[in-house]
């Protein structure tokens, strides 16, 4: 519970931050911390159109996207406090539970016809695909260090197991950093704020979404970038006391912010058929942090 | 006499054949409606249905190999003129035929194995098999077993005769035959794993491996498809690779005396053989209500059928949630206990192991993305969007939306209630070295799996009940689909299954086999060009195809023999009977 309160309270600000920190490194005077939700909140005050193509499906994308970012976050515990849906293997219902709200998303881009939309939805199955293995191997080698597969006994015993814990506690974040950029459709992998629709994934898989529906995406990707955030957290925060964990939350969910805006700032997009090359990157980082913690243990050598 | 007292595994897989067949079988009724002009050869269609599902239900209880076979023959046969229904296509009997000689090499491969073993013993029983172990070393017969009943499970390399039955059978057999046909393979599988008594760390490492690669090639292969019902095919050799991945597991576990290993993969090949029964079966019916409402199976000529076939669409949906192994669908708890079984295994503190267990799992989860990418293209395409050619779409008719709708619910009932159905497999979990019904209660929280997937659908109903409440109270208005500023937008310009996969042909193009002829527009008045790519099964051309061909050229340099002169035939008798006689005088 203790969780999914403080994700939900760090989503009302991280993408305002993020926002902050790219007008800042501009020089430009920029929107205030509150922008995104107050988008959000005009939204919710519209009325909506919806293409005489589609169907039951493309209104039906956007809730299926949101209640499964909802209950990812209600899988992610609180350092040694389980989240509202704790068992083992819950990390496997987390990836799964993503993975359907991206299938809605996907099929309902590809419910209006359009063809620029079913480019990004193409984009999004394929890159989608090739970034779910680096989260597998990095809750693996997370797996192996503890010996636990669930989030909760992962992340409270993550620390006491040994001082090396930290360096793996460090490439899991990095990790978890990136693929939030990739899931969030952000720099370098896809630039939300670019003007030409050919270039764009996730923004590009929208386009006919208004109202009520577009505010829906927006909530749904404030959220799914405090969720990974707060897994980044919980890699640091398993063995302290509550009351020194909160204000840890609250400063890594601020650094991915910061380093998320800096990174927009001073970074180019890729070119689209670099992407999969480094998304799968990520994957053999992942795969070198298992057989990381497999030297640990002592049986490579 | 040849029958055994049921176990709990012949019980699960009957449980699993009725069902489909009889969901089937009412399907079939509706489906064979558009054929009413032939009742002979109806009869006989039905008079086969009813004789494949005789014999898969004697393979379930016989526990005689020579009845095993017979059963086995009468199944493969029965089933072959199932596929030839519409034997008038040229393609339908080169599928058949097909699909005949691969049945048969199944059989080569099961009698020599039940040979070998009662070479030994001199007894056919299965009774036998546990005596052999004993004093021989089971894994050869193991094996040669192993790969007769891989052919008919569709297992790689022997999955070749499945994209090409499929397609060329009616609807319903097609998800007969993908729903539970093939199954009798991995019963058989399952069923010999009782009886053996063999290094089963060894044969499960082998399962799993050739496992993990049918499921990977499968969906590779899947995605390439335009087809739909060869798409199907494909996935069928998938998620064999997924039920395959559970037995090597199990094995494993009962290999090494790991009792949660041993329950976790052989409940989760339980499970998925239903799943996959359910799902599949869904999915084929879909096909042939799409193939009757528009007659063309070719993805790229559909689109927008949705509007005009609202039932098989939802249907269709829910199916394909369900085999892409997503919550709250039941594929995601089958999967879910594979997982919990590699994630378990890992802990091995082994090296062989850890590394086996990390290539498996990224090997699941590859076939999952990959499943995701397949599944969009295949529903996006055929039911969303707007139509790509004219076609006259109707939806079909009670019979062939109900037991779908039946199927549909016990779908949803496994993924929402996962603890009841793993507690109805716990009987023939029993039968299996190490596995027990009690384990699987206490390592598996399939409970909390069902819960929270409910919790998923509950929210999921709230938003969207909340969103249409709230739209109903602003202003609502239609328009066209955002063109981008560009205006005289046709269906023609819509994304086609091709190019929504184009990117991960590129990417994967070291596996795909694809077959590219271009002429490009030359000149500064380019007159005209053209573009054509078709993919084909690279493991097939260079296992089957290549080796076949070099054995046709081979034994065509003996053609001269058969130069259909009565002197020379006479002659050759001869020849045989004197080398006959040399040789029994010479062994005398």
């Amino acid at each position: 519970m203790t969780s999914l309160i403080l994700i939900l309270i760090s989503a009302l600000f991280f993408n305002g931050i993020i926002g902050r920190v790219k007008s800042i490194s501009a020089g430009r005077k920029g929107p205030g911390v509150m922008q995104p939700i107050k988008d959000v909140i005009r939204l919710f005050h519209k009325g909506a159109v919806y293409s005489d193509v589609t169907g039951p499906v493309f209104k039906l994308a956007p809730a299926v996207y949101l209640a499964s970012v909802l209950i990812a976050c209600l899988c992610v515990p609180f350092g040694n406090k389980p989240g509202l849906i704790s068992f083992n293997g819950d990390f496997v219902f987390f990836a799964y539970a993503l993975a359907l709200g991206k299938f809605f998303c996907i099929i309902g881009a590809l419910d209006t016809g359009s063809s620029f939309e079913g480019m990004g939805a193409s984009r999004e199955a394929t890159y989608s695909m090739l970034a779910e293995p680096a989260f597998f191997l990095i809750m693996g080698s997370l797996a192996l260090m503890t010996g636990n597969t669930s989030f909760q006994d992962i992340f409270a015993e993550l620390h006491p197991s040994s001082p090396m814990s930290w360096a793996l506690a460090v490439i899991a974040a990095f990790v978890f950093l990136i693929l939030a950029m990739v899931e969030n459709s952000r720099m370098p992998v896809d630039d939300p704020k670019t003007h030409l629709e050919l270039t764009m994934i996730h923004e590009v898989m929208v386009l006919d979404n208004s109202g009520i529906d577009l505010g829906l995406i927006f909530v749904t990707g404030y959220l799914k970038f405090a969720m990974y955030a707060a897994l980044i957290a919980n890699l640091f925060i398993g063995s302290i006391p509550v009351g020194f964990g909160i204000p840890v939350f609250f400063v890594i969910q601020f650094a991915c912010a910061v380093i998320i805006g800096l990174n927009e700032s001073f970074t180019a997009r890729y070119r689209m058929n670099h992407n999969p090359q480094f998304i799968f990157t990520l994957a053999c980082i992942a795969l070198l942090a298992v057989f990381g913690v497999m030297l640990m243990s002592g049986q490579l050598v | 006499m040849f029958s055994q007292p049921l176990t709990g595994l012949s019980l699960w897989f009957m449980a699993i054949f009725t069902i489909v067949f009889a969901c089937g079988a009412i399907y079939g009724i509706g489906y064979m409606r558009h054929y009413s002009g032939r009742p002979l050869r109806n009869t006989l269609h039905w008079i086969n249905y009813a004789v494949a599902y005789l014999s898969m239900m004697t393979l379930c209880v016989v526990d005689n190999s020579i009845a095993f076979l017979v059963s086995w023959e009468i199944m493969a046969l029965s089933s072959f003129f199932l596929v030839i229904y519409e034997s008038e296509k040229p393609e339908t009997i080169k599928a058949g035929i097909n699909f005949f000689i691969q049945s048969h090499i199944s059989v080569v491969l099961l009698t020599a194995g039940f040979m070998m073993i009662a070479a030994e013993t001199g007894s056919y029983s299965f009774a036998a098999i546990p005596r052999y172990c004993v004093e021989n070393n089971g894994m050869a017969a193991f094996l040669l077993l192993f790969a007769g009943f891989a052919v008919k499970a569709g297992f790689v390399p022997f999955h070749t005769w499945l994209p090409y039955a499929h397609p060329a059978a009616p609807a319903h057999i097609s998800g007969v035959m993908s729903g539970v046909i093939i199954k009798i393979g991995i019963f058989g599988i399952l069923r010999m794993i009782t009886l053996f008594s063999i290094d089963f760390v060894t044969a499960g490492a082998i399962i799993l491996a050739v496992s993990a690669i049918s499921g990977l090639y499968g969906v590779m292969m899947a995605i390439l498809q335009h087809n739909l019902k060869k798409l199907l095919a494909y996935h069928s050799i998938e998620n064999i690779g997924i039920i395959g991945m559970g037995i090597g597991l199990g094995c494993i576990g009962a290999g090494s005396g790991n009792t949660v290993l041993a329950t976790l993969g052989f409940a989760g090949a339980l499970l998925h053989t239903l799943n996959h029964a359910l799902f599949k079966s869904v999915l084929f019916f879909c096909s042939g209500n799409v193939y009757h409402g528009t007659h063309t199976l070719d993805i790229e000529k559909l689109g927008g059928l949705a509007k005009k076939m609202p039932w098989t669409a939802a249907l269709f949906l829910i199916a394909s949630v369900a085999i892409c192994g997503l919550p709250p669908m039941n594929g995601f708890i089958s999967e879910f206990l594979i997982y919990s079984g590699l994630f378990g295994w890992m802990q091995g503190a082994e090296l062989g192991v850890t590394t086996g267990a990390v290539f498996s799992i990224l090997a699941l989860v590859m076939i999952g993305g990959l499943a995701i990418l397949c599944f969009t293209k295949a529903f996006g395409i055929i039911f969303l969007g707007s139509p790509r050619t004219e076609v006259d779409a109707h939806e079909m008719g009670a019979c062939r939306i109900v037991p779908l709708v039946i199927e549909a619910l016990i779908m949803l009932s496994i993924g929402i209630c996962p603890s009841f159905y793993a507690k109805l497999a716990g009987s023939a979990l029993e039968c299996f070295p190490y596995a027990s019904n009690t384990a699987l209660a206490s390592t598996a929280d399939l409970s909390f799996v069902g819960l929270a997937s409910l919790i998923f659908i509950l929210l999921a109903g709230l938003i969207y009940t909340a969103k249409s409440r709230h739209n109903s109270r602003h202003q609502v208005s239609e328009g066209p689909t955002w063109g981008c500023g560009y205006t005289e937008g046709t269906p023609r310009i819509q994304y086609t299954a091709t190019s929504f996969v184009k990117t991960y042909v590129q990417l994967f193009s070291f596996v795909l086999g694809n077959k590219k002829e271009q002429e490009l527009p030359k000149d500064i008045f380019p007159a005209s060009g053209h573009f054509e790519s078709e993919s084909y099964d690279k493991l097939e051309s260079n296992l089957i195809d290549r080796p076949l061909g070099a054995y046709r050229s081979f034994t065509d340099r003996f053609s001269f023999l058969q130069n259909g002169k009565m002197q020379y035939y006479v002659l050759y008798g001869i020849i045989f009977i004197v080398f006959t006689l040399i040789i029994s005088f010479i062994f005398s």
